[in-house]
């Protein structure tokens, strides 16, 4: 059972300090651009209306974005911030355990280097490769189902990083192969896309979206996998520890 | 003895099997949870956090 404690509690760490981190950055690179885009989420709008009696497919997909106003969402300012931290340092800390069950069944993490490059991993896997296909979002962008794009999200993720783990631990040629396919096979069936792009969002809004979200996902990912091989290698000593003073086997 | 150094040597031991997943799950739970849930009230808590992160939102 202590492992178990000694991941979540080290994923916890790492998520919290991780996410806080992404939080600053966010609150500088990601947000105020979110912000802006929303301003033209209205206009989109007015666009659709002309539409009444002619049901053409623009409205229905419309109609999927537009969210219930009556529904609670955190004001602007201070409360917005505290539920983007809470929002942030929840996902670090899944993502961190993820990475730390990823890297004690490949055998463990030690030291923050190696930290890093199962951060690196989790940038490729969960940011990278899914946002090729699907670019960072601003609020008022067309897009296609959100159920196809989620199944596309997870999809493509779960491949890149089963790639990634063949690539670095397993030394057969036919494994290796394997491992391209599983890179390239969601980039070749594609991501879902509506059927237009047209958007009232400014190109040049989005492409500095999307490079702040690699930027700050980056330095995310690298702090996420650091600090939690940090944490990890103090819980493991303290395991040692224990088991030598117990007269037990140490299990490795 | 020797599955057991086979194992060792792929970092998987018998008693890591059930805490290691649980750890998985509870970790894609948690993911899936921020990242993912339709509820209305969730996506507009963590909505900034989404787009962020390059989840699919809207």
């Amino acid at each position: 059972m202590s492992l178990f404690r000694n991941i979540v509690l080290a994923a916890v760490i790492a998520g919290l300090v991780s996410g806080l981190l992404l939080t600053v950055m966010q609150s500088y690179a990601t947000v105020p651009l979110i912000i802006h885009a929303e301003t033209f989420e209205g206009g989109g709008a007015e666009i659709h209306d002309h539409g009444h009696g002619a049901a053409h497919s623009h409205d229905a997909a419309a109609a999927d974005h537009h969210h219930d106003p009556e529904a609670w969402a955190p004001a602007n300012g201070f409360e917005r911030f505290f539920y983007t931290a809470a929002a942030n340092m929840l996902a670090g800390i899944g993502f961190a355990l993820v990475l730390l069950t990823a890297a004690e069944a490949l055998g463990g993490l030690s030291g923050w280097r190696k930290g890093m490059m199962f951060g690196f991993a989790g940038f490729l896997a969960f940011s990278l490769a899914p946002g090729l296909g699907l670019p960072p979002e601003l609020p008022g962008m067309p897009a296609a189902d959100l159920g196809a794009r989620q199944i596309w999200w997870i999809a493509t993720a779960a491949c890149t990083a089963v790639a990634l783990g063949l690539l670095a631990y397993t030394r057969s040629p036919l494994l290796a192969v394997l491992a391209v396919v599983l890179l390239i096979a969601p980039h070749l069936i594609g991501a879902p896309h509506p059927e237009s792009h047209e958007t009232a969002v400014p190109a040049d809004l989005h492409a500095r979206f999307v490079a702040a979200v690699f930027a700050t996902s980056l330095v995310f990912w690298s702090a996420l996998g650091a600090v939690a091989a940090l944490v990890r290698d103090r819980f493991r000593q303290g395991e040692e520890a224990f088991s030598v003073s117990t007269g037990g086997v140490v299990s490795r | 003895m020797m599955t057991k150094s086979a194992a060792t040597a792929a970092g998987l031991s018998l008693s890591k099997i059930i805490p290691l997943s649980m750890t998985a799950m509870l970790g894609l739970f948690v993911v899936g949870f921020v990242g993912f849930s339709q509820m209305e009230v969730l996506h507009n808590a963590a909505h900034d956090s989404r787009h962020s992160l390059a989840f699919p939102c809207h």
